[in-house]
């Protein structure tokens, strides 16, 4: 098995369109969001929203772990790491999102040490390789990236390497979609669940949004057929009055997920009291912070973080567009003063965020180009 | 000779890498600040090489620069990729290739073997795409400030009869043809610079194009509308170019856009969209919809071609863009690449 190619057959695709299609009820209109940024990007990528009915709506939620981080955190860390003897390192995906005065990449351009690396594994062999300067990782990321950051803690304390050290901006998917579902601007019949942070977390975690909120979640994968294969059974529970959570994503996630990970994050993290998240507000208990223990190595604890609040520009829309309540075409910055070159927010620019997405698979398709394939 | 109301429309503050990517940025820079300074009142679409006319004769010319690292990778290194793209601009104007200048940009403590390694590659990559290097010139910078070498060509070459290609001629129902698999070189150089610990079997593709386009042409003549060479910025900046150019829309099947196992496997990997990695050794061609068959036959009849393909056409919508169909009936836009390709988080 490749695990790519069959996720996409077209006879498989096809098949699981029409079920949905028979399964979708013509006198309701359904209402499902896709938690995670990944998903949306690939119902973009793929044109997935070009086989589904009319009555059945994909929201976008906050499953963007870059998108949701306000303005102010970035000036910290890029703050931070003004100092001259400093390496930034992060993630690709924050290379281009917009800081107060600019981006990661255009600190790059003005003389700051900024590095791309693949992992946090990497920043950590920055540090051996360059012991005159201070490297500082910039982490980011829901569940699914916080216990490789927790395990490059756990060796740079085992190594006693001391020009290390972590930016924490991880943050919990829970909160986030409990602020969606009590928010209420929104209506929802169910949630398509984010994949790669379930790996970690497993399923348990999404028992309340079925049985105390009566909606049906299933976790899915990312390919074509994974996310089509998700719709079908939402609609069959939905069609049957149930709400359940389910496993789509059997190859990869466990239902119990993955203690050693777990056992990682619980030895180097702990959750912040509140932390503030754009588009949503200050959320108790919704973010990772470094423990006493690893203070040697959290960037916060050694260094002096400004700690600056930026509010986001007035016009831009980006916590409505991270709720859902917005597609991102309705933003009133979107495609004007706000373009990926030019982003005003995160959402432009992540490879998760949803108006990325939309700019760049989307927004300019003629509406009729579904129905005038002739393939 | 700029007129005197040339106006600048680049208004960012300094250079940025992306200026350089070939992608949104580079033509920006290239239409907003050298265009209304050195290129006249009304340049007209920017292809690869420029057309000149001396004393009744058309001859094509164009420049380039090259600066890769690592300096070698499998498939080849820095002095081919010079021959061969330089060659490859002017093939796809319609060219072929008659004499090259070479500059060399050295950085003071370069081993004089691996300066040597390069003069001899491109030697031997002009002697095989049949151009004579006609002479050069030498500057040394001090440490640091050059990354090792940079190479400089400029070209020219003799217009083929029967060649007319603008994006003006390019015509709705025109077939789009793509010489062999996409994404070879970048995802070569990529993995040589050893920061992802990824392995695959892959050579840049690199390689002198003018006996495909030599063959095309022969066979078609006025039927081949448009060529390009997508080197920086993929195939999708290339046809996103022309989309604008012509103002029709590009359809492409992605089905049929051949592709290695291995450069689609590190895509997926790595978040990258295949369409916007560098390819070194193919050229892309639009061709009138009744030539199209024996154009595509004509490839695959030469040594080189055995993998070209038809992988799209177009159509009036959507309207200078570039749209990727799949099989089973779902599209998206695919834009010109944005920065350089970085890949993603999770």
């Amino acid at each position: 098995m490749k695990y790519v190619d069959e996720f996409r057959s077209p006879e498989l695709i096809s098949r699981a369109g029409e079920e949905i299609r028979r399964l979708a009820d013509p006198k309701r209109h359904y209402r499902i969001m896709e938690v995670c940024g990944g998903h949306t990007h690939a119902i973009y990528r793929f044109g997935l929203k070009d086989l589904l009915p009319e009555n059945v709506e994909l929201i976008h939620g906050p499953g963007c772990p870059v998108c949701v981080l306000p303005m102010g955190r970035i000036d910290d860390g890029l703050a931070l790491a003004a100092e001259p003897n400093f390496i930034f390192a992060a993630f690709g995906d924050m290379m281009r999102v917009p800081g107060t005065h600019g981006s990661p990449l255009e600190y790059k351009a003005r003389g700051m040490d900024v590095r791309i690396v693949y992992s946090p594994a990497d920043a950590l062999k920055l540090a051996r390789n360059n012991p005159e300067k201070h490297v500082m990782f910039f982490a980011i990321g829901f569940e699914t990236t916080a216990p490789s950051t927790a395990l490059t803690l756990v060796r740079a304390k085992a190594e006693g390497l001391r020009n290390f050290s972590v930016f924490c901006n991880h943050v919990t998917i829970i909160p986030a979609i409990r602020a969606i579902l009590d928010s209420p601007d929104m209506r929802l019949d169910g949630f398509v669940g984010p994949g790669h942070v379930s790996t970690v977390i497993g399923c348990r975690p999404y028992d309340w949004i079925a049985k105390d909120e009566g909606k049906p979640v299933v976790v899915s994968g990312f390919e074509p057929l994974d996310i089509l294969q998700s719709i079908v059974m939402l609609l069959r529970q939905l069609r049957n009055g149930e709400a359940k959570v389910e496993n789509q994503y059997k190859r990869v996630v466990p239902w119990e997920g993955n203690s050693a990970a777990l056992r990682a994050m619980a030895e180097v993290f702990e959750l912040r009291p509140y932390f503030e998240w754009r588009g949503l507000g200050f959320i108790s208990q919704s973010a990772l912070k470094v423990r006493a223990s690893y203070a040697e190595w959290d960037s916060e604890q050694r260094f002096t973080v400004p700690g600056v609040r930026v509010t986001d520009p007035k016009a831009a829309q980006c916590g409505e567009v991270l709720k859902g309540v917005l597609k991102p075409a309705q933003c009133k910055l979107f495609g004007r003063e706000c373009t990926p070159e030019q982003p005003v927010g995160a959402l432009m620019v992540s490879s998760e965020g949803s108006c990325a997405a939309y700019f760049n698979y989307e927004h300019r398709k003629p509406v009729t180009i579904a129905s005038s394939m002739a393939l | 000779m700029a007129t005197p109301a040339a106006k600048i429309r680049f208004r960012e503050p300094q250079i940025e890498m992306a200026h350089g990517a070939g992608g949104k940025a580079s033509r920006r820079l290239v239409e907003g600040l050298f265009a209304p300074l050195l290129f006249g009142a009304s340049p007209g679409p920017l292809g690869d090489a420029a057309h000149i006319q001396i004393n009744g004769t058309r001859i094509a010319m164009t420049t380039d620069s090259f600066v890769v690292k690592p300096l070698r990778f499998p498939g080849g290194s820095i002095g081919e990729l010079a021959i061969n793209g330089t060659v490859n601009d002017l093939a796809v104007s319609g060219a072929r290739a008659e004499a090259i200048v070479v500059t060399f940009v050295l950085e003071a403590g370069l081993p004089t073997e691996i300066l040597e390694a390069e003069v001899r590659a491109m030697g031997e990559a002009a002697e095989k795409a049949g151009v004579r290097i006609a002479g050069g010139d030498t500057k040394v910078v001090e440490h640091g400030a050059a990354d090792k070498m940079y190479i400089s060509t400029t070209g020219i070459g003799r217009l083929l009869t029967g060649v007319e290609i603008s994006p003006q001629s390019v015509q709705r129902g025109d077939k789009v043809l793509l010489s062999g698999p996409i994404g070879d070189h970048g995802i070569t150089i990529l993995l040589a610079r050893g920061d992802l610990d990824l392995e695959a079997e892959l050579r840049s593709d690199t390689r002198s194009v003018f006996p495909l386009v030599d063959k095309l042409v022969q066979g078609v003549g006025a039927g081949v509308r448009w060529m390009r060479d997508p080197t920086r910025g993929g195939v999708a900046t290339s046809l996103n170019e022309l989309a604008r150019d012509c103002g029709h829309g590009i359809v492409l099947f992605e089905e049929k856009i051949p592709m290695r196992d291995s450069v689609r496997g590190a895509c997926e990997l790595l978040g990258l969209d295949p369409l916007h990695i560098a390819n070194e050794g193919q050229f892309l061609a639009i061709v009138s919809a009744e030539h199209a068959e024996r154009a595509l036959a004509a490839l695959r009849a030469t040594p080189g071609g055995e993998e070209a393909a038809m992988i799209g056409e177009v159509r009036e919508q959507p309207a200078s863009c570039v749209l990727v169909t799949t099989l089973y009936g779902g599209s998206r836009i695919v834009d010109m690449l944005v920065g350089d390709p970085l890949p993603r988080i999770c």
